[in-house]
Parts: structure tokens; C-alpha cells; sequence
């Protein structure tokens, strides 16, 4: 694949995390060895046995019996994660032909289309809890179901592109990584490969801003301007402060989700200041600092209501997001449809082709 | 056209501004399956832009390396020819292009592997492969949308119409360079030919046949093009990404 020359690990940000993805992908491959006590026997209580496979840490699988409500919020939760990598490939896609190097344009057109692989493997991932692609593309379209808040956000600049790879791709795996060890099997394995591939991103993302960084007058102030305009709406990705989330105590104790909303933030904010300080930048945050007791950073939280005014549609480019996929999937329904009859005519012939030899025969 | 110097140029022009288009439907196309194929030849073809740009420099000797070519020449002096510069269109008039384009590339690159420069072999041995799948991607859509419905099959003759022109183009002879492009002619009939009669498409007569791309007299499109991919570049002259 085109974008795999660089130096390797170095400085590489979110190093740590990939090792927890490594981990993560070894108590799978433990967990399935281990044979499980197999299927509730005959007359078992499923409800009992989920619990138990919950409590032992181990996966459910798509045939396993599981509560309605465990299947309607993996649903939701997996199928929004395939659209945010949907819509997400916009605002990148937006500088594709006005990448400034050809080595930058490969790299950036080989991350979208890992992004359009990452939506198929989730959406497969959630169409084995019953439910097809084509009916939630269909809510998302519709509007039923959202995407992640940070992508109804503009790229201006080329620096943008670098700051969605450090920071957008960053807080996605800080997020993702305890995703790895879900309880729910198709999602915890989906994750570790998205997982590797989006840290593959960051620090790509990481050396676009390191070069502009160093780089020209211009090309400083553009990093900077970028880190300015990113740093909140990343940190609101996190999704609400705990006390306000509402699917949170129930993924939890359902093994879905390991970690807090605010846990999360800390983690990822962190991560990024001593990243931002190798870059020669500077966080948009003055009462950014070192808090001794808590052997954590203080630091302000981004405006929740702007989160919920984006979420709830009015962001800078919601409308633009939505009216982009709708349009591409409208003009793309003829090529569809053609697709079909064509492969219906040609079931047809190779059926009459086969009676031929029959009758023949 | 003359030199080695040129040919490589042309070629790699031809191979970046195919990826500059194929680059425009990421995110736009029909399917997300065809968002990862669109992406992946448009890769492709960035991929041998690079390594013919790369080496044309070279043959140059003049200090100018790939981004120096792609970015700072003017449409005056690109080299590709008119085909890969006409805008996308509908996804019938991409697969057509896209069709036309990689049964020239498929025995272009299969001939270059076997040319006596050893930089032109080993991009051609690279590149076949790759232009290999383009030719069946492309040609299998060709064949759905000419064989599908009424409709698609309608836009599909349109885009065979409106393209087929740009073709002859591909093939004007030139016996000096490496390989003379007039050699390539009957490969690419023998591959074009039966995927038109299997997609039920009637092959339009030879009449109008534009040219000018390998002397830079381009159409119009090309300008914006450029103006669009070198926008970044040249707003910092010498700055390094």
C-alpha cells in the first residue's frame, strides 16, 4: 500500500495504545482457545448463561442468545461508528486534489479509502446482529441515526488534514482501544483492525503537522491556526461529561464500554500535551496544567452546548455532510440498478444454458 | 515528440492526470465498494505518475524532481493526452475512459517491460500488473451498465460516443521512442472489441479525431485542472510538506 514510507515507530504518538491493541487481540485469540463450556445446555436459562459469559469476560457471539435491548445498542452504536467512517472521508476528501506533494496526495487518498473499508467492515459487523446495510444507510440518510459530531466540522486548510490525523484520528483510538476488548465478539475483532489502521493515520496526521510546524512562517501559523480550531471539537468527541451520558452505566456493566465519557477526555488530553510540545505548539487552552495530586493535566472542558447544537444538526456543515451522501447516493442509483439487471440476465442465461444441456443430455 | 526524456514525461503525465480525475469521486461514487476501487486505481495510477515523473527528471538533468514536474509546469507544457484530462462526467463516461485508457496501458506496459532501459522495464513490469485489474474493473462495469438497463445502457453509448474520438490519439505513431505507440494498436483493439460486443455497444465510426495533448495544445479542461491541483504548492514557493 501507497503512504507506507516512513521511518518506522520513532516518536510515534499513541505508541502505548498500540500495544494495548496488540493485547487486546491476544486475550481474543486465548479466550476462543479456551474452549468455552459450549452452548446453554437444553432447557438452560439464556439469560443466565449471557451473564455468565459477560462475567468471564468472554465474547457473544452473533448466534448467542442476548437481550433485546444488548442487540439494539450495539446496533446503534456500531452502525453510527460505520457512518461517522462514511462521512468522515469528506473532509478529508476535500483536499485530495490539492494535496501540495504527490507523496501527501497517495497518502491521503490511501487513508480515505481505508476509511470506506473500516464503514464496511462495521456495517458487516453490525449486520450480524440481524439488521442489513442497505436499512441503515437508509437511517442515515433519513437523518434516524447520526455520525460522529467532529465531521460536520470545515478543513480550510491543508493543516486541517493534519490535525484530523493526529487529533480526530487520536481521539478515535483512545476510544476505540477499550472497543478491542468489548464483550460483543464481530465488534471487538472489527475494532483491532481498525484500530492498527487508524494508528497508522495519526501519525501521519502527526507528521503533517510536524512538518509545517517546522517549516515556513506561513506554514507554522497554518499548523497553529489548525490546532486552534480542532482542540475543542476533538475533545468533545468524547461525547458528554459523565454525569450527562445517557447510555453509559448499562454499556458498562454490558461490557460494551470500559471506560467513562470523562476518563476517556483525560486519557486523550493527556496524550496530546507533551505530543503538542514536540510539535512546537501550542494547546488553545490557558488554563491548561500539570495537576500533581490527580498525576493528570487540568484542563478546560470544551462548550457542551456547542456539541449538542452539532449533534442536533447545526453544526458548520451538517447539512452539507448529509446533502453530500444523499446526492452521491441518488446519482449513483441508476449505476445500481444497472448492476442488478445484469447480473439477473445473467443468472437467467446461465440457467437456460444449463436446462439446454439437460434437454440435450 | 522525441527522447526518452519526453516519452516518460508524456506517460507520466498521462498516469497523474488519470489519477487527478479518478481522485474527484472519492467519497461520490455509486457504492462504497466502488469508493475503494475508484480510490485504489486512482492510486495506482498516482503510484506509476510518480515513478515515470521521478525518472523523466532524471533523464531531464535539470534539478527538476517529481513535485517540480507535477506542480510547477503550466498546461502548456504537460505532455498526457486529451482522454485522461476530460472531466468525469457519469460513472459511464468514467468506466469508458477508464476502459480505453487501460487497454492502451495494459500492451504499453507490457511492451515497456521488455524495452532495452532498464527504469522504463522495471516501471512497466510494476505498472502492467496494476493496469491488469484496471482493465477488468473497468471492463466488467462497461459490460453491466451496456448489458443492464435501458437506461444504463443509453449512458453508456453516450459516454462510448462522446469519448471514442480521444482514442486515436493514444496511437499516433512515433517510431523513435522507446516503444512507438502505433505498435499498440492491435493489442488494444483485440481487448476493446469483444467487451463493446459483450456489453452490446456499437462502436462509433472513425470521423473527428482531436490531438494536440503531446505537444500541450490541450482542451480546455486541463487549465482548471492544474489550477486546482498546484493551487497549495505555488501559494509557497520552496516550502517542504
Amino acid at each position: 500500500m501507497y503512504g507506507n514510507d516512513f521511518a518506522p515507530e520513532q516518536d510515534a504518538p499513541g505508541g502505548g495504545l498500540l500495544g494495548q491493541v496488540e493485547a487486546a487481540e491476544a486475550a481474543l485469540r486465548e479466550a476462543a482457545a479456551r474452549a468455552r463450556e459450549g452452548s446453554p445446555t437444553p432447557g438452560a436459562d439464556p439469560a443466565a448463561y449471557f451473564a455468565d459469559v459477560i462475567d468471564a469476560d468472554q465474547k457473544i457471539e452473533p448466534r448467542d442468545w442476548m437481550p433485546d435491548a444488548y442487540r439494539r445498542t450495539l446496533v446503534r452504536q456500531i452502525a453510527q461508528h460505520a457512518h461517522s467512517e462514511i462521512i468522515g472521508m469528506q473532509p478529508e476528501g476535500n483536499w485530495i486534489s490539492r494535496a501540495p506533494s504527490l507523496k501527501r496526495k497517495a497518502i491521503l487518498l490511501a487513508k480515505v479509502q481505508d476509511e470506506a473499508g473500516h464503514g464496511l467492515y462495521l456495517y458487516a459487523a453490525a449486520e450480524t446482529l440481524g439488521v442489513s446495510r442497505d436499512e441503515l444507510v437508509e437511517l442515515l440518510l433519513d437523518g434516524r441515526q447520526k455520525y460522529s459530531s467532529i465531521f460536520n466540522y470545515p478543513t480550510l486548510t491543508w493543516a486541517d488534514v493534519g490535525a484530523i490525523g493526529w487529533l480526530v484520528d487520536g481521539a478515535a483510538i483512545v476510544n476505540q482501544v477499550p472497543l478491542c476488548r468489548c464483550s460483543y465478539g464481530p465488534y471487538a475483532r472489527a475494532m483491532i483492525r481498525v484500530c492498527k489502521e487508524e494508528s497508522f493515520h495519526q501519525r501521519q496526521g502527526y507528521e503533517i503537522l510536524h512538518t509545517l510546524a517546522h517549516g515556513t512562517p506561513a506554514q507554522q501559523a497554518m499548523a497553529q491556526d489548525a490546532l486552534d480550531r480542532w482542540w475543542y471539537p476533538s475533545l468533545a468527541m468524547f461525547g458528554p461529561p459523565d454525569g450527562d451520558s445517557t447510555h453509559s452505566a448499562q454499556s458498562m456493566a454490558w461490557k460494551i464500554k470500559r471506560f467513562s465519557n470523562d476518563e476517556l477526555r483525560q486519557r486523550f488530553v493527556d496524550m496530546c500535551v507533551q505530543q503538542a510540545e514536540v510539535l512546537g505548539l501550542r494547546i488553545p487552552d490557558p488554563d491548561l496544567r500539570w495537576n500533581d495530586e490527580r498525576q493528570a493535566y487540568d484542563f478546560t472542558q470544551p462548550d457542551y452546548d456547542e456539541l449538542m447544537r452539532v449533534i442536533s444538526g447545526e453544526g458548520p456543515c451538517n447539512r452539507q455532510r448529509m446533502e453530500h451522501r444523499r446526492r452521491a447516493h441518488a446519482d449513483g442509483a441508476w449505476v445500481r440498478e444497472a448492476a442488478t439487471a445484469y447480473a439477473a440476465k445473467r443468472a437467467g442465461r446461465t440457467r437456460a444454458a444449463d436446462q439446454r444441456e439437460k434437454v440435450a443430455a | 515528440m522525441n527522447g526518452p526524456f519526453d516519452f516518460t514525461l508524456a506517460l507520466g503525465d498521462d498516469a497523474l492526470v488519470a489519477a487527478q480525475r479518478l481522485g474527484e469521486w472519492a467519497t461520490r461514487a455509486p457504492e462504497m465498494e466502488e469508493d475503494i476501487a475508484l480510490a485504489n486505481i486512482a492510486l495506482d495510477q498516482l503510484g506509476a505518475a510518480r515513478l515515470l515523473l521521478s525518472y523523466a527528471g532524471e533523464l531531464e538533468g535539470a534539478g527538476r524532481d517529481e513535485d517540480a514536474l507535477a506542480y510547477l509546469r503550466d498546461d502548456r507544457e504537460f505532455r498526457n493526452c486529451l482522454l485522461v484530462e476530460l472531466p468525469n462526467g457519469d460513472f459511464a463516461v468514467t468506466m469508458v475512459k477508464l476502459l480505453l485508457l487501460s487497454a492502451y496501458q495494459v500492451p504499453l506496459y507490457t511492451a515497456l517491460a521488455g524495452c532495452p532501459d532498464e527504469r522504463l522495464a522495471a516501471i512497466g513490469a510494476k505498472a502492467r500488473k496494476e493496469s491488469a485489474y484496471h482493465l477488468d474493473h473497468s471492463a466488467l462495469w462497461v459490460k453491466r451498465l451496456g448489458d443492464g438497463t435501458d437506461e444504463s445502457h443509453r449512458r453508456a453509448q453516450a459516454a462510448l460516443d462522446q469519448l471514442w474520438p480521444y482514442h486515436h490519439e493514444l496511437f499516433a505513431a512515433d517510431p523513435a521512442a522507446p516503444v512507438d505507440p502505433a505498435t499498440l494498436r492491435a493489442g488494444f483493439d483485440a481487448v476493446v472489441q469483444p467487451v463493446l460486443a459483450e456489453a452490446t455497444l456499437t462502436r462509433p465510426e472513425t470521423g473527428w479525431t482531436p490531438g494536440g495533448g503531446r505537444d500541450g495544445v490541450h482542451t480546455e479542461h486541463l487549465s482548471f485542472l492544474l489550477a486546482e491541483m498546484q493551487v497549495l504548492h505555488r501559494a509557497h514557493p520552496g516550502a517542504r510538506w
